[in-house]
């Protein structure tokens, strides 16, 4: 293995690639650089240029005057109820339908699971006004309802393809003990398949709940009510009514992307099985 | 750990193969069947089928806040042919897939080959390079409004330490659209790591074979690693595509379709159609058109890639 080998053997090309990763790396961190350097200087500095890295003096006010510029707790509030739900009942439905999908014999099994695969082509904003004028007809915008109320009915198709995906792996003959057992399909689900699943299941837990930290168009479309507004929403709120208060807006994107990279770096090896597990490949 | 081997099982695994006899089922296999996948295909009609057939009728109608919805047949669609800014929107957009789409591949493409060549540290470059893009857009966006900054933004910093003149990035007419498709290549992420299970999937034998047939780096690149990576470069390119013709929170973020209609994204004038002139029917044509769009792309792209797409067990 050539990552063994000590510097002088490298051969050329290795160095080659060894240096462009390097710059590649640095380049890409360098906008998150930039956002943590301007979180944390005074205004005054912000507007020197050409601009400096050092933040003289550190502002660390900055983080408690965003915070409180926005109420922020009361976003983060509400974040969490739409979050919460969403996770759960994406996990469960998922779940469900990718063992209907690939445990149970059923005349167009096949045939149904493809036609739910194809609505992943399916702008949203196709679907979003029929939708939007339904919810709000019943009075529940400006409710977490219509923001969670899809991922209890399968709106992940994504999910529903890993998982289903993933439980083909598990032979078969684990299930026929069961069954030979007295297990019925729930229980064969619950037994067999979630213990030897969890990769998979934390997986989409993780990716679901982040796609509902990051959601913004939904949360737009639905909360029009600032009491109802998710942190993502706010932000946004923030941009518009703060534009050259780039210290604090700083601070207050750094706030609602640390829990995010937080997440990542705990659980980094599941956001890059999702994509291995999905079986896409060369 | 069964995880690890699973996941190479899954990713090794053939298409689906005909599900093997095994001891007989329950003959209640339907009514299990109704309760697992139930709530998905009831969500497929209520929140796909019926939205997408509904918003079909409510391109025909005139239907805004302010009045009752009065049938209108196709004037809808008659006076999208005639309006400039949807053929602006639909410019703009084609505009932005067309460079956005093949630089943020091409940038994902050579970064799954950097980390191919296990370099040390090659975890923590795997790390950076995904990390933007767990990012929430609305931070990226609001982030990079920031960069763009021509007085004190990080990028004009950079071009005046190379002794550039600032540029004006998003806000001038004609720089809108490649600020932001150089924004695009920054979160290759996802794109990257299925370029790189594909990479992993090359057997090295056919590295060998160009090598003993004295061919260099270029000739492995081109004659084994492009063919052997087109099944992954085609899924990449759908979802790629179909993504950026519905970008959105940019042009909301950062622009606000301008400056002169410059950045107008077609979701972003539907969503203004819809949402602030509330002139639903009107903003439900025009989705419409996308959907359109949408479908017959992904379509084309499908039914032609038998032409370049090579699948080692022969062509489906």
């Amino acid at each position: 293995m050539s990552a063994r080998l000590p510097l002088k053997q490298w051969p050329a090309s290795l160095w080659l690639a060894f240096v462009l990763a390097v710059l590649f790396a640095l380049g890409m961190i360098l906008p998150l650089a930039w956002l943590v350097r301007s979180s944390l200087m005074e205004l005054g500095q912000i507007f020197i240029f050409p601009p400096q890295w050092i933040p003289d003096p550190f502002a660390w006010s900055n983080y408690p005057d965003a915070l409180t510029t926005i109420p922020f707790l009361h976003y983060l509030w509400n974040t969490l109820v739409i979050l919460v739900p969403t996770v759960i009942g994406t996990v469960l439905t998922t779940t469900m339908a990718a063992f209907g999908f690939s445990r149970l014999e059923w005349p167009g099994r096949d045939a149904v699971f493809n036609i739910l695969l194809a609505t992943l082509m399916l702008p949203f904003v196709t679907t979003l006004i029929p939708t939007f004028l339904w919810w709000s007809k019943m009075g529940l915008t400006n409710t977490p309802w219509p923001l969670v109320v899809p991922h209890w009915f399968g709106a992940d198709v994504f999910f529903i393809f890993l998982l289903r995906q993933f439980f083909r792996t598990i032979p078969r003959e684990l299930d026929d003990a069961a069954i030979l057992d007295g297990a019925n399909p729930l229980q064969v689900l619950w037994h067999v398949i979630v213990p030897l699943s969890k990769p998979a299941l934390i997986t989409v837990a993780i990716l679901s709940g982040l796609a509902s930290w990051n959601d913004f168009l939904d949360p737009l479309i639905y909360l029009q009510d600032s009491s109802q507004f998710t942190l993502a929403l706010g932000l946004s709120e923030f941009t518009g009514l703060y534009t050259s208060q780039w210290h604090l807006l700083m601070a207050a994107a750094t706030v609602v992307v640390v829990p995010v990279l937080v997440l990542f770096f705990l659980a980094q090896r599941y956001f890059v099985e999702s994509i291995t597990l999905s079986g896409i490949k060369g | 750990m069964l995880s690890a081997e699973a996941i190479e099982i899954a990713a090794a695994a053939p298409r689906p193969v005909a599900p093997a006899r095994h001891l007989p089922r329950h003959r209640g296999q339907l009514a299990w069947a109704a309760l697992f996948v139930g709530p998905a295909v009831f969500g497929f009609l209520f929140f796909k089928l019926v939205p997408i057939l509904a918003s079909f009728v409510i391109a025909l109608t005139n239907w805004t806040v302010a009045n009752t919805p009065s049938f209108v047949g196709s004037a809808n669609f008659e006076r999208l042919l005639a309006d400039r800014l949807f053929w602006k929107s639909l410019g703009v957009t084609a505009y932005y897939a067309a460079f956005s789409v093949p630089a943020s591949m091409a940038f994902a493409l050579l970064l799954a080959m950097l980390l191919n060549q296990k370099l040390p540290g090659q975890r923590l470059f795997r790390t950076i390079f995904y990390l933007p893009s767990v990012m929430p857009v609305i931070v990226t966006s609001v982030l990079w409004l920031w960069m763009f900054n021509p007085d004190l933004g990080l990028l004009n910093a950079l071009l005046a330490d190379i002794g550039l003149p600032k540029a004006h990035w998003i806000y001038s007419e004609g720089g809108a659209i490649p600020s932001l498709v150089f924004m695009s290549i920054w979160h290759v992420g996802p794109m990257m790591i299925i370029f790189l299970a594909g990479l992993q999937g090359v057997p090295r034998t056919l590295y060998e074979a160009v090598e003993i047939d004295g061919g260099g780096a270029l000739a492995r690149f081109r004659h084994v690693t492009l063919p052997m990576l087109t099944p992954t470069i085609l899924f990449n390119l759908v979802i790629s595509t179909i993504g950026a013709l519905q970008t959105f929170t940019q042009s909301y973020v950062m622009t606000d379709g301008g400056p002169n209609n410059a950045s107008l994204f077609m979701v972003f004038y539907i969503y203004r159609t819809a949402f602030k002139d509330t002139n639903m029917g009107y903003a439900s044509a025009l989705a419409w058109v996308l959907f359109v769009i949408i479908a017959a792309i992904s379509f084309l792209l499908l039914k032609t890639s038998n032409r370049w797409v090579y699948y080692e067990g022969g062509n489906r």
